[in-house]
């Protein structure tokens, strides 16, 4: 499965998007929080797990996805809230904590919900994947067209929620994948040093689906596998897991000095960033011009710095509100 | 049958719990059931018996033994328009799946700003008395009430158990269901007769957090839940026997939690026993002295409670008929109240 010029150009889109996003929460992240770092100062208190790098996972498996496909993303959610189309001002309200977001600010970048496109997160290593095969039940009982997937980093293939999942999913056949960023760090605990198998996607073989291995953050490898998977889904065919070894550029979270990476690994991610890469597929493969990548970067600019703006000017809700919603 | 017998007709907890599903399903096909052993064999408490052969294995789910996939699974299903009912099958064995109880189904609706409902109902089994040891005799009452974005139900009769249910599976929000062994109406788990009431065969609802006065006097309230309540209706009948009128409040729901109910009735007695089959320490008994001393009700004695010590439930049927909660340990406190006035 090849993506078409107008997929890859979507694909790539997404990508310039949601990078640009994550380096301008980046800079307002540090507002209030120098010379001292306190985690609960600033414009953006909180943890922020930052996606740079990880762009790839989000827009190879969501190009196959609508607004009606389900997506479960991690504590480290944006780019692919970004690629199933959250509503972007809403996404950067909540972040901020803002009465406009898309929980009114009782979520936050751990928790972003955005119901009219199906997505959510959870900040609970590996509990995206019950949801997520719970949501796929619920369409294959209902006849009802939709596939969901889960999104889980290489850490949470750990957790026994992966392994109840995978089984659930694949004795009852269910239309649902599971994609499996590897960044590989558990917070600071290596792939290695955390997991007995080499390839998580080995396991997929205890739970008689297919295994997916794509070793090198390829968008274009990841969209033809995701959509051979996603069409899998699709046709009544049950679950795949597919384990994709991305980059995570960045630290953990925003303040980790990530004193736990080998000497030269930072550059080395550098040098292989996914979004340079696919702007030379594009040159090579269709004439990309340069004035063509500063349009599309300058859309992308506006795109996000009209989402931050619409944050950054939005009222805080009133501290009582915060006692509504527990129920509808 | 005739439209008196119809009238008179008694059902067991298990059976009340079982016919207002089945009457659910009938109504809207996005009720469906899950868990272990609640297919062909009807659960292993009896609450889901009748519902494979009639609605077959698509609706009626044996599952793995994966408490944290398939609870999982119906907050997601919950959250693209299904109404799950899932059943843990021992309130124990929540230690397994708590993230997917208390992380998600709990918080997902505030997560969400109160865009994504998860209307489910998880049923579970609590308390103990037969001598199962410490792992499959709890209540756990006030483990899943303490924590937000969950109502928590608790029949003692069949009449309420029914309309529970219903009110349980037609609440957009998730409900916890608890069924306590001893007034499921099993033989073998021994059986609570005044749990066995007549039950109508019609759809109702019995509405989530509202208390029921079962008894009424004037001396003293006790107040309980499950089988508190029945420990408590043993109790008013002894007192009766010394010339004491004791009024029983049925919490029925511990969320949302009906305090003006409690507090109306302490108003009128001006003593208040409260009585629990969970653990002694930071449970209901604590939040409902709490809640009517903070509403400032006179009280002629300082309140008693009467629960479960705080240790694990022990097996040996000496020492575990020992630690539950009695009608004889009621009538006690009561006494004991008398001497401090």
């Amino acid at each position: 499965m090849t993506p078409t010029q107008e997929q890859e150009l979507w694909m790539y889109r997404h990508m310039v998007v949601s990078r640009f996003f994550e380096e301008t929460i980046e800079t307002i992240y540090m507002e209030g929080k120098t010379p001292a770092f306190n985690m609960a100062k600033g414009p953006i208190p909180g943890e922020m797990h930052l996606s740079n790098g990880q762009e790839p996972c989000a827009v190879g498996v969501c190009a196959h996805l609508n607004s009606d496909d389900i997506v479960v993303s991690t504590h480290r959610p944006h780019h692919v809230a970004i690629a199933k189309g959250v509503d972007l001002k809403k996404m950067a309200a909540e972040i901020f904590g803002k009465k406009t977001g898309l929980s009114g600010g009782r979520g936050g970048h751990m928790h972003i919900f955005d119901a009219h496109v199906n997505f959510s997160c959870s900040g609970i290593i590996g509990e995206s994947v019950g949801v997520a095969a719970g949501a796929a039940l619920s369409r294959k009982m209902q006849g009802k067209p939709g596939v969901a997937v889960a999104y889980l980093g290489e850490g949470a293939a750990n957790q026994g929620a992966f392994h109840e999942a995978l089984n659930l999913a694949a004795v009852w056949k269910l239309p649902v994948v599971f994609v499996i960023e590897d960044n590989a760090w558990g917070i600071s605990v290596s792939k290695q040093a955390s997991t007995a198998v080499k390839y998580n996607s080995d396991r997929a073989s205890a739970y008689s689906m297919p295994g997916v291995h794509i070793p090198n953050n390829d968008p274009i490898e990841i969209f033809a596998k995701a959509g051979e998977a996603i069409e899998r889904a699709r046709n009544g065919e049950g679950p795949t897991l597919i384990e994709i070894e991305t980059s995570r550029l960045a630290g953990h979270f925003m303040g980790d000095a990530e004193a736990y990476r080998p000497a030269g690994e930072k550059e080395h991610l550098a040098e292989i960033d996914p979004i340079p890469g696919f702007k030379k597929r594009l040159q090579d493969q269709y004439q990309w011009t340069e004035a063509q990548d500063e349009a599309l970067r300058g859309q992308a600019r506006e795109l996000v710095d009209a989402a931050i703006q619409f944050a950054r000017d939005s009222d805080y809700p009133a501290p009582e509100e915060a006692l509504d919603k527990v129920f509808v | 049958m005739t439209q008196v017998q119809a009238k008179a007709r008694k059902l067991t907890i298990a059976r009340a719990m079982a016919e207002s599903i089945a009457m659910e399903m009938r109504t809207d096909d996005k009720v469906f059931v899950m868990g272990e052993d609640i297919g062909e064999l009807g659960g292993v408490f009896g609450n889901t018996r009748g519902l494979y052969k009639e609605f077959g294995s698509e609706r009626v789910k044996d599952t793995p033994i994966s408490e944290t996939a398939f609870i999982g699974a119906a907050v997601g299903a919950a959250s693209d328009g299904m109404k799950p009912i899932v059943e843990l099958m021992f309130v124990d064995f929540f230690g397994v799946c708590f993230d997917a109880i208390y992380n998600m189904m709990a918080k997902n609706t505030y997560f969400s700003g109160g865009e994504v409902n998860v209307p489910m109902v998880l049923m579970t089994s609590t308390g103990g008395g037969y001598s199962d040891g410490g792992q499959h005799s709890q209540c756990l009452h006030a483990t899943f009430a303490h924590l937000p974005g969950m109502k928590v139900v608790a029949p003692s009769n069949a009449y309420d158990a029914k309309g529970l249910m219903t009110a349980a599976i037609r609440d957009p929000n998730p409900v916890i269901f608890m069924f306590h062994k001893a007034l499921q109406g099993m033989g073998w788990l021994g059986t609570e007769k005044d749990a066995i009431v007549n039950v109508p065969e019609e759809v109702y609802e019995v509405p989530l957090g509202k208390a029921a006065i079962t008894r009424t006097g004037s001396d003293v309230t006790i107040v309980g839940i499950t089988s508190g309540v029945h420990h408590g209706l043993k109790a008013a009948r002894e007192l009766e026997q010394q010339g004491v009128s004791a009024e029983v409040v049925d919490l029925r729901s511990l969320v949302p939690l009906d305090r003006d109910t409690v507090i109306q009735s302490v108003r009128k007695t001006g003593r208040l026993i409260v009585v629990d089959e969970d653990y002694h320490s930071y449970g209901m008994t604590a939040e409902i002295i709490a809640s009517v001393t903070e509403a400032g009700v006179p009280m002629k004695a300082p309140p008693q409670r009467v629960a479960y010590p705080d240790i694990p439930i022990p097996f040996t049927p000496v020492m575990e008929q020992w630690a539950l909660p009695s009608a004889e340990k009621i009538v006690k406190a009561f006494a004991k109240m008398k001497e401090n006035e």
